[in-house]
């Protein structure tokens, strides 16, 4: 018998380094995650460490310079009734904004996962995403246009004998206005316009993740439609819900452009924050604004844990 | 038990003898999904008659149809032709929540958010029945199925094995007229498998439901079954007892699926077994001396089972399979055999192989 004995192979550098890899999985990991971890730890997590230190900081009022000493001015100048009404109109509509997203987008993304498939799913896909691919200042100056007194959707209402509809929305207190692009109400439409993609597809990933034969299951043992859509569909898609919602909540916060363009000039959080880090250079101020939110939806999603928003994660 | 005198004349009466009661009827029931050129017919005008009580397998290949069947019995697809009756009653259209079945899904279906003890009454709460007396319920199937205690764990720090129980309990806790198995343990490992075969038949006997279980696995289907119903293709090729599906197969395929079998046609048949077209089981061949031998060949494969030896052997113009009970001095490869079998071991085929 002749042996076939073949000569081993010199490992070469990459075939150590790669073999090295292999067996040391804690350097495999390292190399992974130091860049995205530096990224987050000095620089995600860093500014919002700034962000908090600068909120207990004071501003000197004949300088204007940040006094670094510890002070709790900010949040008492918080609690002013002008500030508490910006505060109160900012999370009323982000609150309004995100439930009507989920109104909308549900039916939408139900459609999107259980029922759409090829041609269908990528154009609706396509559908979705597609105001995202066009800059976010031209989409609104174009609704400014739609929403305008001499707009399109006036027009529209007028050749649909429809002005009186339009009319009594203008006419509601607080939302109405003198046109819809001066009044809260389109402010509102806006922002769902703008968000709706956000809650559309953790929605629709959510949805895709139940397995039919759940909800088989669920009509299987005599549940008809309706409580088969509470019992199941409702708190498996509730983790896309909650998503989608943060996005929507949390955008709408934080936005200063929207309501600037849009809206009868009140003011919301987002426009507060960016006239005192800017123009008024009160960044302590700005700062302790800009925790609102995060303290806002901070205790949103911790009632969100407590109904169980998550259990099925 | 009901007397043997109300059975009602059949061709495949039931060795049960539940009485005349027939659980589900299905009649010229089609199937076809897509349409036009691609229309794909699934289920082909099956008839089956199903009785009270009986313990009934639908087995066949990957594709055969058989559980599209399974579906349009639990309403998930609508049948495109006939009519489907449960309980005489014709359900044909009816959706799920209105059929008086229910089923033990493949994926077992469990919700994930709620716990086990909310799971299993799921139908319970769907009825509106009172919480302490759905629990009560839940925990009484749960003992059933031999999984007492579990009711506050949720079904993902269940195994398999386990998730199946809760599935099975989830789909009794209604006493439905007919459970519906959709090849419920083709997950679990062998031996899980055959405890759960003997466990399933003996919760079966013990409540009296109607069983229909799905299965692409044979020896499931003849260890556990009253009757079987093999399907191809979308038709039902033979309806019958297990004895009657392994040892007299209606079809070639029937016979080639149904366990191992030598189909012989065409001049080998005739050659062979004096028959146009014939079955002959592989564990009914002997080896023999040349005297009196039926057919004499090399051996080309020798294949170790454990149980036993099956051996392939060219002989007649043919390759016939004989499965030798495990001996020491088995002839090897190349060997040259003499093969002996009792007349009575053939079977004649209907029609022409396929």
């Amino acid at each position: 018998m002749t042996s076939l004995a073949l000569p081993a192979p010199e490992p070469s550098v990459r075939r150590r380094a790669s073999d090295l890899l292999y067996t040391r999985r804690g350097l495999l990991l390292a190399l992974l995650l130091v860049p995205p971890l530096l990224w987050f730890g000095v620089i995600y997590l860093g500014s919002l460490f700034a962000l908090l230190a600068n909120a207990f900081f004071g501003l000197d009022d004949f300088t204007g310079q940040v006094v670094r000493e510890f002070t709790l001015k900010n949040f008492v100048e918080l609690t002013e009734p002008a500030n508490l009404d910006v505060a109160r109109r900012s999370v009323t509509m982000a609150v309004a904004v995100t439930l009507a997203s989920i109104v909308l987008a549900f039916p939408v993304a139900y459609y999107m996962a259980r029922h759409a498939s090829g041609v269908q799913k990528a154009m609706l896909y396509i559908a979705v995403m597609l105001p995202l691919w066009s800059s976010y200042l031209v989409r609104l100056y174009a609704w400014k246009l739609l929403l305008a007194k001499e707009g399109a959707i006036s027009w529209a209402a007028q050749q649909l004998h429809l002005t009186w509809l339009l009319d009594a929305v203008l006419k509601m207190p607080a939302v109405g206005g003198p046109s819809l692009s001066f009044s809260t109400f389109g402010t509102f439409v806006v922002f769902v316009y703008m968000w709706l993609p956000f809650m559309i597809l953790p929605i629709q990933a959510a949805i895709e993740r139940i397995p039919a034969s759940m909800i088989e299951a669920s009509g299987d043992l005599g549940a008809p439609p309706r409580t088969t859509f509470v019992k199941v569909i409702a708190p498996l898609a509730m983790p896309g819900i909650a998503a989608g919602s943060i996005f929507t909540f949390s955008l709408t916060l934080g936005d200063y452009i929207i309501p600037q363009v849009i809206g009868d000039s009140t003011l919301f959080i987002g426009q507060v924050v960016y006239r005192h880090q800017g123009v008024a250079g009160n960044i302590p101020f700005a700062a302790a604004f800009s925790l609102v939110p995060v303290v806002v939806v901070g205790v949103y999603l911790w009632i969100a844990k407590r109904l169980g928003a998550f259990d099925a994660l | 038990m009901v007397s043997m005198t109300t059975v009602q004349p059949s061709p495949q009466p039931s060795p049960r003898g539940r009485g005349g009661n027939t659980a589900v009827t299905l009649q010229s029931v089609s199937c076809t999904f897509g349409s036009g050129a691609n229309a794909v017919r699934a289920v082909d005008g099956v008839d089956l008659e199903i009785e009270a009580g009986e313990f009934f397998t639908l087995l066949g290949p990957s594709g055969s149809g058989k559980t599209t069947c399974l579906r349009m019995i639990g309403g998930f697809t609508l049948p495109s032709a006939g009519r489907i009756l449960i309980g005489g009653d014709d359900m044909s259209q009816q959706p799920p929540y209105a059929r008086p079945v229910n089923t033990v899904f493949q994926d077992y279906a469990l919700f994930p958010h709620m716990s086990i003890r909310d799971n299993v009454a799921y139908s319970l709460m769907v009825r509106g029945v009172a919480r302490a007396e759905r629990a009560k319920r839940a925990d009484e199937l749960l003992a059933l199925v031999q999984l007492p205690g579990v009711g506050d764990r949720r079904p993902a720090q269940l195994s398999g094995g386990q998730r199946q129980r809760v599935a099975l309990a989830r789909a009794l806790i209604n006493r439905p007229q007919v459970l519906l198995l959709d090849e419920p343990l083709g997950a679990l490992d062998l031996k899980l498998r055959e405890q759960m075969q003997s466990e399933l038949k003996a919760l079966q006997r013990r409540l009296g439901i109607t069983f229909l279980f799905i299965t692409h696995d044979q020896h499931e289907a003849l260890s556990m079954s009253d009757r079987v119903g093999v399907f191809n293709q979308g038709r039902l090729e033979q309806v019958g007892t297990p004895h009657e599906v392994y040892n007299a197969p209606a079809t070639p395929f029937v016979a080639r699926f149904v366990g191992a079998a030598n189909v012989l046609d065409g001049d080998t048949a005739q050659r062979l077994t004096g028959t146009p077209s014939a079955m002959l089981r592989p564990e009914r061949i002997r080896l023999g001396g040349e005297n009196g031998a039926r057919a004499s060949g090399v051996i080309s494969e020798v294949q170790y089972f454990g149980a036993f030896t099956r051996v392939k052997v060219d002989a007649a113009g043919t390759t016939l399979q004989a499965d030798l009970p495990d001996q020491d001095g088995l002839p090897g490869t190349g060997a040259t055999v003499h093969l002996h079998w009792d007349a009575r071991a053939v079977h004649p085929l209907a029609g022409a192989a396929a």
